[in-house]
């Protein structure tokens, strides 16, 4: 039983998440992503290590997507309508909603922008989100006889999950892109405590921790007020989905308390389409949003309108999304042609862009010219503000997250290699879990849990529940007495054969067995001193000395001598017996006493004591008598 | 962890508007299931109070509108929920939105500490239900203001006596003991205060209660966010169905699956008025073993709501076309959302001007949430929003000005915008509250205009406020499924495949197996009131044990009987409703203090033989008689004595005693 745990993608980087775990046999797919920072087939995950037939489909259990961000399902329909996979595909409804908008608006920058060669048509992408499975949040699914997943509200972007699957008795929690913390129109990610073997966990911020989200967001306000103020326009290239909603319900917002007038447009139909599925999955924003959905739909953006090719040289200030976001074409690229060139203006930056986008070329220091191709040279004296705030999770977050669900191992993915390193070293040492990070195509294999199967009888789960309290002393005034309730379960297991073992109470053995239980006692007689005086010289040896208060004169005698023994408290004194624990010591009458090794002849000096005792108390019965044996026995009284 | 479980129904349920009620008993918690209002014996009441006792009442004849109670209405609770101590319910799993609407009686009350669960949607529109009752009656206490602050004297005994037949049993119950059910209605902050203590559930998830019993809601299909359940507690299992529908028309359809091979299933719908039809016809199947998808995807019965659907739609704009005006006085969610998805393709009614509106005080927001739920909605409305549409055409109409939505009648916005001919869906189906009282008096004698009510509802007492003589208003009475049909019990059952099914003792006889041999079901039913304890599983539970303590385990292999023992030391903790030995730190891994326990007779030339082989010497003494003993001489003298049950060894040293052992 074990867990493989097998990288495609994302393995020290972030792009084309993928990862294939196989639990107890059960092979997952966790993601299926496309890498936006290469061209040639790099940008796919080496999908023949799965299975070097290419039959994907019996090598495979499921495939489950996190969310809609094209480095986590881009490589999806390549895989299911070019590879051939046909499993199930499970994702949460709004990842169903949307992945087919990001597919498509992809497709299209490729094929049309770029000339490219078609990687997947737009019927690809409508029969590969047909095959798609939609999940609702903490819904367990059963995929075949014993696997099951279930997703975790995740934050990061709409409908982001984190993904807890189980088979047999081994778990495994896949994050994909994670947010501790909530933001303007997403909550926090949220997931159970949970009895995990693995966490496969995103660690792109693997060592930054931010400050609080409200002064970056401030920052980000302020510099868009000032510049529409001063009559400029700003340009806020963005993904369609996500960000672009996340801005706007600040914008909006901002726009209202300010009392703004100046026009906030959207560039394309896209946008205000996605806008739609906003509204219709409001459940899955934040409950702050979700509480004020009751008066108005917040996805109903008043101040917000459409944008025409033709109103981009308007005058006057206005703000406005266009896509894409890293500026790497389309409309925004357009746009930011004709406005960069005045100081007035404003462009915006996402948090990261890949190497080769205009977005990068901005970030890298601050040119003042942009070669776009070999004619045309733009020139930048626009304003440049860089948004810091992001969806992903900071090192505290990924740190919280592994200490609260504890598992066995770590697994970092979607991360920078080096800053993996630091955060390994921090959850090994600060944690104590084992922590790995392999690079693309690597295979980390791992023991998995594993519980014995039983039955148990109803008198061993009766005894177990049976509290054992035990009385710890008193403590304080105000807490006067303190218990313990320690519960231990103790039984037998027994196996028959190759059956399932069963466990029953110790008590109920004998009658499994068919045998009657056959106890083990131990015996010795041995003679005590009787003090000089005492000495019954009238009596001939052996008879009964004078009863009863003489014998138990003796034993209150015996107990005097062993008044000084550690075990002195728990002795009970009977008729004509003291008693610890199961050791028994009597005054022995007999003539022949069976349990009398050795000499037997009786002397008036000697009084024999015989004592009777179990296994489990051997030591204190050897104790005990080594102690009677020097004792001197006195009466009180010698009665005549 | 006992393994007893027990089955009270306290309610058989009246249909879709009253869920029926139980109390299950197992693992040592009590469930309640469900906790609904009988809302139809408001119709006991008069729609408009004057004073009490006027005229010449008559206990004999048809129940006319003087016949009617004329006091400010009280509502009906399961009678017999009373007589159970609300601090002893551990648990309360409510499986629709109908089912919780007596619920704020009992989480208002002193020593309620039961954890309650419901998926959220039947939490959020039982909420909207539950204002819905509760606005709706303050507005008719307002309207006839009425004194609070005496008993009410209709509940007393003169007066009751007075009561025609129907009215009487109504108010008593057949068996005469369900005066005691009567409440007055909570108030809104008892109703918003109970929704703030359930527990709110998605489909399939599964909750957990005090470790032990795991329970999960999947969909029964019959309304949005209505369930049936399943527990599970140390590894048996149980499934509650109640009204469930395989193929519903807006709500999530029925989880099969989940239902599969349980230890108990409980069926809890009764034998009533919506089977009554159907009773004899066609009780009879094929003897080819059900299948799964023929079952649920039933296009027979869908086809036939469809047409139903379709022949209210065109009544309905057959009465519009006529100048009539059409009311819908209805309480099911998926009725209104249907009739409005089918109005809006019908072509006659698009293409006509006649308006529409929704008056009820939840009807805005009921709208609006509907359109926000992709999770709690059947499959095609769900393609809906993958298409990127809204989830119901009611979004459009909104949006064309087609339906409007307003809180009350006399709304200032209604009462500017009112136009006539015009079709009003408004609560409540028992015409006794709300906007449903002054519409059905100002229409009932025009000929052209419709009324639609549902089949269930007893018309002559719903209608006898409003002057029968007079009235000219056609009335359409259709019915709707609400619950599986009869003829598919059997069906179910056999697909389901539990241990043990467990009906009401009404459907005795209904559900037939035609081939026993292929069926190892056994069937149990349980009657009202009366408590129903069910076989208890002759299997042992089942338990699991950490790897790591099984590796501790010191096996001992008896080889007369085939069998390996170990003793086994841990902590017992229930995870996930299984229990589960871990092992225990703390704790050496072996313990001397346990005694050992030993079994048998000992065979005495054996063991002297092992002796022997030990370096010991001995003889045995007395062959055949009791107790017979060995003699040890070597290294030491010794005795060991053995009797049937005993043996005592005798020693003079700690080392010889250890080795004899």
């Amino acid at each position: 039983m074990a867990i493989e745990c097998l990288v495609l993608g994302a393995g020290q980087e972030v792009g084309k998440s993928c990862v294939v775990v196989t639990i107890n046999g059960r092979r997952i797919m966790f993601d299926c992503g496309m890498h936006m920072g290469y061209l040639d087939r790099r940008r796919y995950p080496d999908f023949s290590r799965i299975s070097p037939s290419g039959d994907f489909t019996a090598a495979l259990d499921c495939i489950i997507i996190t969310h809609f961000h094209l480095d986590h399902v881009g490589a999806l329909p390549y895989f299911t309508e070019v590879c051939g996979y046909s499993g199930p595909i499970y994702m949460t409804y709004p990842t169903k909603a949307l992945s087919p908008l990001m597919l498509e608006d992809y497709r299209r920058v490729m094929v049309e922008r770029r000339g490219e060669e078609e990687q997947f048509t737009s019927e690809h992408i409508a029969s590969c989100m047909k095959k798609v499975v939609p999940v609702d949040l903490k819904q367990t699914v059963q995929i075949g006889s014993d696997l099951f997943i279930r997703a975790y509200y995740a934050g990061h972007v709409l409908g982001a999950a984190m993904f807890h699957a189980k088979v047999g008795d081994a778990a495994i929690v896949y994050t994909g892109d994670y947010n501790m913390t909530p933001d303007r129109h997403l909550g926090a990610a949220q997931i159970d405590r949970l009895q995990l073997d693995l966490l496969i966990t995103e660690s792109t911020y693997a060592t930054t921790v931010r400050d609080s989200r409200y002064t970056r967001e401030r920052e980000f306000l302020t510099a868009v007020h000032k510049c529409v103020e001063g009559g400029g326009k700003v340009l806020i290239p963005t993904f369609a989905l996500g960000r672009a909603q996340e801005l706007c319900m600040l914008l909006d917002d901002y726009w209202e308390r300010m009392n703004l007038k100046v026009p906030v447009y959207f560039s394309a139909g896209l946008t205000i389409q996605a806008n739609m599925y906003y509204k219709m999955l409001i459940n899955w924003t934040s409950q702050k949003v979700k509480e004020s959905y009751a008066t108005r739909n917040p996805f109903d953006f008043k101040n917000v309108r459409n944008f025409d090719r033709s109103m981009i040289n308007d005058p006057g200030p206005c703000v406005l999304f266009a896509t894409p976001g890293m500026i790497s074409g389309g409309f925004s690229l357009e746009v930011f042609k004709n406005w960069a060139p005045s100081e007035s203006n404003l462009v915006t930056l996402p948090g990261y862009c890949v190497a080769g986008t205009v977005g990068h070329k901005l970030m890298s220091g601050k040119p003042t010219k942009i070669d776009l191709d070999k004619d045309t040279q733009i020139d930048v004296r626009c304003q440049i503000h860089q948004l810091s705030f992001s969806p992903h999770t900071d090192a505290k977050g990924i740190m919280d997250l592994v200490k609260f669900l504890s598992p066995k191992h770590v697994v970092l993915v979607h991360g920078e290699k080096p800053k993996m390193a630091t955060l390994k070293g921090k959850i090994e040492a600060e944690l104590g879990i084992s922590c790995y990070y392999p690079a693309n195509n690597e295979m980390v294999t791992l023991p998995s849990t594993h519980f014995i199967k039983a039955s148990a009888s109803d008198v061993f789960v009766r005894s177990s529940l049976c509290p054992n309290l035990q009385f710890l002393g008193k403590n304080t005034d105000d807490n006067p007495w303190q218990f313990k309730d320690d519960r231990v379960s103790q039984g037998v297991c027994v196996m028959k054969g190759n059956e399932e073992g069963r466990v029953i109470h110790q008590g109920e053995l004998s009658s499994l067995l068919r045998q009657e239980a056959h106890d083990v006692k131990f015996a010795f007689c041995f003679p005590v001193q009787l003090s000089s005086e005492n000495r019954w010289t009238g009596h001939p040896p052996g008879e009964t000395p004078p009863c009863p208060s003489g014998t138990c004169s003796l034993v209150l005698s015996l107990l005097a001598g062993l008044s000084s023994s550690p075990v002195q408290e728990k002795i009970q004194v009977g008729e004509a017996s003291l008693q610890v624990e199961s050791v028994r010591a009597s005054i022995c009458a007999r003539e022949q006493c069976p349990y009398r090794v050795g000499d037997s002849q009786r002397k008036p000096e000697l009084v024999y004591v015989c004592c009777e005792w179990t296994s489990k108390d051997s030591e204190l019965a050897w104790d005990v008598i080594s102690r009677m044996k020097s004792v001197v026995l006195t009466l009180p009284c010698s009665d005549s | 962890m006992t393994t007893v479980m027990e089955l009270t129904c306290l309610s058989r349920g009246k249909g879709y508007y009253s869920p029926p009620c139980h109390v299950l008993r197992l693992g040592g918690f009590t469930l309640l299931v469900d906790c609904p209002l009988d809302l139809s014996s408001l119709s006991v009441f008069a729609p408009v109070p004057g004073g009490f006792g006027n005229g010449d009442r008559s206990a004999e004849g048809p129940v006319d509108a003087t016949g009617l109670i004329r006091a400010e209405p009280w509502y009906k609770t399961v009678a017999t929920l009373h007589l159970w101590d609300v601090s002893s319910i551990d648990v309360v799993l409510i499986s629709s939105p109908m089912g919780m609407l007596g619920l704020p009686f009992l989480t208002r009350a002193d020593g309620f500490s039961a954890k309650v669960y419901v998926t959220e949607a039947a939490a959020k529109l039982g909420l909207l239900a539950m204002n819905d009752l509760v606005l709706q009656h303050r507005e008719f206490r307002e309207f006839y203001s009425f004194d609070d602050s005496r008993f009410p004297r209709w509940m007393e005994w003169e007066e009751l006596e007075c009561l025609s037949p129907p009215l009487k049993e109504t108010i008593l119950g057949v068996e005469g003991i369900e005066l005691g059910g009567w409440m007055p209605l909570y108030s809104a902050a008892d109703a918003e205060d109970c929704v703030k203590k359930v527990q709110k559930l998605r489909y399939a998830e599964e909750t957990c209660y005090n470790g032990t019993l795991m329970m999960k809601a999947l969909s029964s299909g019959s309304e949005i966010g209505a369930c049936n359940w399943t527990i599970e507690w140390i590894g048996r299992t149980v499934a509650l169905v109640t009204g469930s529908i395989f193929s519903s028309g807006h709500a999530l359809g029925f989880d099969c699956q989940a239902l599969q091979s349980k230890d108990v299933l409980v069926y809890s719908e009764s034998l009533s008025i919506d089977h009554v039809g159907s009773t004899e016809d066609d009780i009879t199947h094929d003897s080819s073993p059900p299948r799964l998808d023929s079952l649920v995807d039933d296009a027979s019965a869908r086809s036939e709501e469809e047409e139903r659907l379709n022949f209210i739609c065109s009544c309905i704009t057959r009465a519009t076309e006529a100048g009539g005006s059409v009311l819908i006085p209805i309480g099911r969610l998926g009725i209104i959302l249907q009739l409005l998805e089918q109005l809006s393709v019908c072509s006659e009614f698009t293409s006509s001007k006649v308006p529409m509106y929704i008056i009820s005080p939840a009807a805005a927001e009921t709208l609006a949430y509907t359109n926000v739920i992709p999770e709690w909605v059947c499959k095609q409305r769900q393609e809906k929003l993958f298409s990127g549409e809204p989830l119901f055409a009611h979004q459009e109409l909104v949006k064309g000005g087609r339906l409007r939505a307003y809180p009350a009648l006399y709304s200032p916005e209604l009462l500017r915008n009112w136009q006539e001919p015009c079709i009003v869906f408004c609560p409540h189906w028992s015409l006794r509250l709300g906007p449903a009282v002054p519409l059905l008096r100002r229409w009932h004698s025009d000929p052209n205009s419709l009324l639609v009510t549902e089949e269930g509802v007893d018309a002559q007492i719903a209608l006898a406020p409003f002057n029968i003589a007079e009235m000219k208003m056609k009335v359409l009475r259709y019915s709707f499924l609400s619950r599986i049909e009869l003829k598919k019990i059997t069906p179910l059952l056999e697909i389901l495949q539990p241990k043990l099914a467990v009906l009401p003792e009404d459907l005795k006889e209904k559900v037939l197996f035609l081939n026993t041999s292929s069926t190892s079901i056994s069937l149990a039913y349980y009657s009202l009131n009366e408590t129903f304890r069910l076989p208890s599983s002759k299997d042992s539970s089942k338990i699991d044990i950490s790897s790591d303590l099984v590796s501790q385990f010191q096996w001992k292999i008896l080889k007369e009987s085939n069998f390996s023992i170990s003793r086994l030391k841990g902590n017992l903790v229930m995870r996930n409703g299984r229990p589960l030995i871990l092992s225990r730190d703390e704790l050496p891994p072996s313990d001397n203090n346990i005694p050992l326990m030993h079994f048998g007779t000992p065979d005495l030339p054996r063991l002297l033989a092992r002796l022997t082989e030990m370096g010991i010497r001995g003889t045995i003494q007395g062959e055949s008689e009791c107790p017979r003993i060995v003699l040890i001489d070597y290294p030491e003298k010794a005795v060991i004595e053995v009797r049937k049950n005993s043996s005592c060894i005798s020693a003079p040293s700690e080392r010889l005693r250890c080795t004899i052992s």
